[in-house]
């Protein structure tokens, strides 16, 4: 059967398809590569196990929110609110994570159950509204912030089990434990967009919600999945940054959603909405990483760091574009 | 053949690549004053990529043009005054006036007070901006925001524009698809005008009746290469199509052995407010059911409504016997109604995906194990469809929007076919396409019917109609004018049908 399909197929349109992709693909996993490969040349510190590991481990939030919004960009939208998420959910986790009171289930999946809620509604307002995702959720971030001081009195809630620390700052066979989740969400994150029916109609409301909508798709169902996944997420990140800081911070996360947006831009998400992939998110997510702890390696001072970081959002939209240009 | 100095334009020897794929292969083409001057050619002939790099919109790799004589850069990008092109696609900006539009990057300037300079000069560029208007007919105000434009007198504007920049070549792509008959009947005018004027016209249309109607010399390209020129009146229309076909098409219409059966879907005083009213008929398996009517009249309205697009503001929809409010697309593919719009970009397919993913979209939840979509059982229903309708692609990963019109429309078709519908609505299935695919969508058409399917065929062509159909449904300002069975379908009756109530429709229902 395949051999009378590829007689339809003109062969060398398929060479040069096939290669156009991998030039695509591949260009920032070689970017990231080179980085590294210099970095290790700069500085001895840089390729070391006990490093890397930081890196990871530091990487790991701003991944996780990098995965969520992910979704949602690649149906044409956005999450503002995320920061503002780490908040509500660290700090409701908190709320139940002292010593001796409730087991650990409790902290952990009222913590998960905030963030799915807050997601969830983001997501209702957007679909019912028609008002823009940037508009909902920049109202909804600043709503976070509030019910994060409101729910701690504005207060750091500290004094947090021992369990729930481990969280964030515990080791599995030698493994932060942060690290394990994170690749645990990526490959979940992965599975959900390529593999299921899910990540089939994201793709296809991001690259035409009109043509979705006639091909029988339930454009607001598919949206809502998105919000609330973008909210999961960010409750995960928001347990494992309260857990690593042993404190509920309601001023935590500020601005998190904006290095988060970068690691999916960075990563090839297109900012229209239809193309992008969770693993181009994870290395834009590592680029970023990677490039504040060289920076700090050769002591280049925080404010220099900024001026870079924001550099390289620009420039790697630049050179995509220039790459979908040529193509 | 060598340049000669009688003409306009002369083209030798252009050639254009795309990654490795011969888009133009050593064309030639030349262009007299004040003549209009068919290109014709399938899909992917190379008709666009040729009028592009005319136009300075894409470089060539190799050839020579000439204009007036003079040899024109054809290595660099740049857009030429003298030759200019009447886009498919309109190029205007909405928020804008007029002649805002028409002055859009050549704004007369004037200094305020005698010595702030940069400020725009509106009164004279208006002025201007009307005398180009009434020049070509138009009433129109050169103060009007372009938004409140009719598509055609959007048309006119484009029109105006390159007039006012000194275009001594126009070029023309699929104008008229778009257009009611009245206003192809203004362009028409507008076209005499300029050719007597000495504006030569390059015309790219896939209706043979325009071309006849307009052009004096036709040239046709196949697959990038030049074919031929000949004058449109020594050259009949079988000779044409052989030439752009590079074989010969008998019989467009194929002879179906369907017998209508029972019926499968009844609409029953079907209304929408401001749109249509009252519309009532009834679709048997095994039948064609034509929607004819001129632009606006609500063909495409009645069609969104049936498949849940839009919600209609009365009347009953009996699928099966069984009375079926259909309120969503979703809804009427699950029950077996399948669209295909008429604006394929738009609602058609999404262009960053895959062929395969384009076509199993509709159905992808029957290709789900488990979790998860399984891969072989999706690719091997895609494959069986690119198969069945002959989509040429360059792999089942080749993305939508790389393949040509005609082969889109097929992923289209394929999307729908592959939700296994007994009703298929067709809105201009062949617009825009060669006449090659043309032919198999026809044949399509015919093979559906006589499995039992059903099938409404929206159409602004009447040959269509008239050689597919078992009845056609005419429509006139959003009301039905006539029902006529198979021996009633003639031009004369669709079109005498189609003009009635002259009036702009005094629709009952209110606007909400």
């Amino acid at each position: 059967m395949k051999n009378t399909v590829t007689a339809y197929f003109n062969r060398s349109a398929e060479r040069t398809v096939v290669q156009r992709r991998s030039i695509g693909k591949y260009g920032l996993l070689l970017a990231f590569i080179l980085l590294c490969v210099l970095l290790s040349l700069l500085t001895p510190r840089f390729l070391t196990v006990a490093n890397l590991t930081i890196i990871v481990t530091q990487v790991s939030i701003n991944a996780l929110l990098a995965f969520g919004v992910t979704f949602v960009i690649l149906t044409g939208g956005i999450d503002l609110s995320l920061g503002s998420m780490v908040a509500v959910t660290g700090v409701v986790a908190a709320t139940f994570a002292h010593p001796d009171t409730y087991p650990l289930v409790v902290p952990i999946g009222v913590g998960l159950l905030a963030g799915v809620l807050f997601g969830a509604l983001n997501g209702f307002v957007i679909t019912r509204s028609r008002v823009a995702p940037f508009i909902v959720t920049l109202g909804t971030m600043t709503i976070g912030r509030g019910l994060a001081l409101i729910i701690s009195k504005g207060r750091p809630i500290s004094n947090l089990s021992d369990g729930f620390n481990f969280i964030g700052g515990g080791h599995l066979f030698g493994i932060p434990f942060p690290i394990i989740i994170l690749l645990i969400a990526f490959g979940v994150c992965s599975l959900i967009l390529n593999k299921t029916v899910l990540g089939r109609y994201i793709y296809a409301i991001g690259g035409n919600e009109q043509a979705a909508r006639a091909s029988g798709i339930q454009v607001s169902r598919v949206k809502m999945w998105v919000y609330t996944i973008s909210g999961l997420l960010a409750a995960v990140a928001g347990i494992v940054l309260t857990s690593r800081i042993t404190t509920g911070q309601p001023n935590a996360g500020v601005g998190f959603e904006l290095s988060a947006i970068a690691a999916a831009i960075i990563g090839g998400t297109s900012t229209s909405g239809g193309s992008g992939t969770m693993a181009g998110t994870f290395i834009g997510a590592l680029l970023i990483g990677v490039i504040s702890n060289g920076l700090d390696l050769l002591n280049v001072t925080s404010y220099y760091q900024q001026v870079v970081m924001g550099a390289i959002i620009i420039g790697a939209v630049v050179l995509d574009g220039l790459n979908r240009k040529r193509l | 053949m060598s340049h000669s100095p009688d003409y306009l334009l002369s083209v030798q020897g252009l050639s254009k690549s795309f990654a490795g794929v011969r888009a133009l292969d050593q064309v030639q083409f030349q262009l007299r004053r004040g003549e209009v001057h068919a290109l014709m050619g399938e899909n992917g002939a190379g008709k666009s990529t040729f009028m592009r790099i005319l136009v300075g919109l894409e470089t060539a790799d190799a050839g020579e043009v000439l204009f007036e004589g003079r040899p024109l850069k054809m290595d660099r990008q740049s857009l030429r005054k003298e030759i200019s092109m009447i886009h498919q696609e309109m190029l205007v900006v909405p928020e804008l006036t007029v002649a805002q539009n028409i002055f859009l990057g050549k704004e007369k300037k004037r200094s305020l007070f005698g010595f702030l300079p940069g400020f725009t000069n509106d009164r004279t560029m208006s002025a201007e901006a009307e005398v180009l208007l009434q020049r070509l007919g138009l009433e129109l105000h050169p103060d009007t925001p372009m938004k409140y434009l009719s598509v055609a007198q959007m048309q006119m504007v484009e029109i105006a524009k390159a007039i006012s920049n000194d275009a001594k070549v126009l070029i023309m792509d699929e104008p008229t698809s778009a257009l009611s008959d009245r206003e192809v009947a203004a362009l028409f005018t507008v076209i005499e005008d300029l050719r007597q004027k000495g504006v030569a016209i390059i015309y790219i249309s896939h209706k043979m009746e325009e071309i006849y109607q307009l052009c004096d010399t036709i040239t046709v390209l196949r697959d990038g290469r030049y074919i031929g020129t000949r004058p449109a009146a020594e050259l009949d229309k079988n000779q044409l199509i052989q030439m752009m076909v590079g074989r010969e098409i008998n019989d467009l219409f194929p002879a179906s052995s369907a017998r209508p059966g029972e019926v499968l879907l009844s609409v029953r005083g079907l209304s929408r407010s401001g749109k249509f009213i009252n519309i009532t008929f009834e679709v048997h398996r095994g039948e064609v059911l034509g929607i004819a009517g001129l632009m606006g009249a609500g063909r495409t309205e009645i069609a969104r409504a049936l498949v849940g697009l839009d919600k209609p503001t009365a009347g009953e929809v009996y699928f099966k016997g069984v009375l079926t409010p259909i309120d969503s697309p979703r809804e009427a593919i699950r029950r077996g109604i399948g669209y295909v719009s008429e604006d394929r970009k738009g609602f058609g397919f999404i262009p960053a995906l895959s062929v395969v993913h384009n076509l199993t979209l509709s159905s992808l939840p029957r290709h789900r194990r488990g979790l998860f979509i399984s891969t072989p059982s999706e690719t091997s229903a895609a494959e069986a469809m690119i198969r069945e309708l002959r989509i040429k692609v360059a792999g089942p990963d080749q993305k939508v929007l790389e393949l040509s019109g005609g082969n889109q429309q097929k992923v289209v078709l394929g999307k729908v076919l592959l939700t296994d519908p007994e009703l298929i609505i067709l809105d201009e299935p062949t617009r825009g396409i060669d006449i090659g695919a043309k032919q198999e969508i026809y044949k399509l058409i015919t093979r559906l019917t006589e499995a039992g399917m059903a099938v409404i065929l929206i159409s602004s062509e009447l040959p269509e109609l008239l050689g597919l159909c078992d009845r056609v449904l005419v429509v006139s300002k959003g009301r039905q004018t006539a029902l006529l069975s198979k021996e009633e379908i003639t031009q004369e009756t669709i079109m005498k049908h189609a003009m009635e109530f002259s009036k702009p429709a005094d629709l009952l229902l209110n606007e909400e």
